[in-house]
């Protein structure tokens, strides 16, 4: 069986997985509609998944997948509590722009 | 550092990884990009599903199919469902100030710079070839042994966890009641 990694190599893996980081940061600061700040958060996991399975690749190891499992079920847990307090938001205030909701604010 | 792979002589798989990049990052700046949030939602199915193919050229079959299951099966039907309960696919949604935007742009392009630099300056533990042990280090079989011998604790408090997401999800999305 041949190593996909000679053919493509770990550094194409890691600027895909950095660039696909940096539009997540990018999503979470540029817009105010709460859902999508959640879809970036999303995405920057996706990405740092992606490495993990690139590394374990690289390194002929299974523990990589193993910790992808681990940052899966977190991230579903993450969702689920994420979009009920979403829910929970906009049953008070009529909206989930981020930027109204500043009740903390002294 | 960048080795310009040759385009004349790529080889099915680097195209493919191209193909697939490409629409990864595309479908990833479009969930941003886009107004009604529906879109987005749908855009970014389609990059978790260009992700899976990574997964699969990287010969991890059965982390492909947990994330399509994952991913696309439970995560994205939440995040529509929620759209869709809130009755928000409408594009009436304020922009940030110029500033804010301006300043997200600027971080965007700083951060990939240095995290870029830093990679390119990184070395490589094998340079250039990737010796192959053999070894089966990616199959269901290994990997579920690996998971119900050496990771057991974690592997049970992940279960924990979930329940306890979704005692929380219930009880926070229940209606209230109005106290008198």
């Amino acid at each position: 069986m041949d190593n996909i990694l000679n053919q493509i190599g770990i550094e194409n893996y890691i600027f895909l997985s950095v660039i696909l980081f940096c539009i997540g940061v990018f999503g979470v600061l540029y817009r105010r509609n709460a859902i999508v700040v959640f879809m970036s958060i999303e995405i920057m996991l996706n990405a740092i998944n992606l490495l993990f399975a690139a590394f374990s690749t690289y390194h002929q190891d299974a523990q990589g997948q193993i910790f992808v499992f681990f940052s899966m079920a977190v991230a579903a847990a993450e969702v689920a509590i994420g979009l009920a307090i979403l829910v929970s938001i906009f049953r008070n205030m009529g909206t989930i722009d981020v930027g109204n909701l500043k009740n903390l604010k002294g | 550092m960048i080795q310009i792979p040759d385009i004349a002589n790529a080889t099915p798989i680097q195209i493919l990884f191209c193909v697939l990049s490409v629409i990864t990052l595309a479908t990833a700046f479009l969930t941003i990009y886009s107004k009604k949030p529906m879109h987005n939602a749908i855009y970014l199915v389609i990059c978790f599903t260009s992700i899976s193919g990574h997964y699969l050229l990287l010969n991890a079959q059965f982390l492909a199919l947990v994330n399509l299951i994952v991913y696309i099966g439970a995560i994205m039907i939440l995040m529509l469902f929620t759209i869709m309960l809130m009755n928000l696919n409408k594009e009436n949604e304020v922009h940030k100030p110029r500033i804010t935007r301006l300043g997200a742009i600027v971080v965007f392009c700083l951060m990939c710079l240095v995290l870029i630099a830093m990679f390119m300056n990184s070395k490589p533990i094998a340079d250039g070839s990737y010796d192959v042990t053999g070894e089966d280090y990616q199959s269901i079989q290994v990997l579920g042994k690996l998971l119900l011998n050496e990771y057991m604790v974690p592997f049970e408090f992940a279960s924990v966890l979930l329940l306890v997401a979704m005692i929380g999800a219930v009880l926070l999305s229940k209606k209230e009641k109005i106290e008198k």
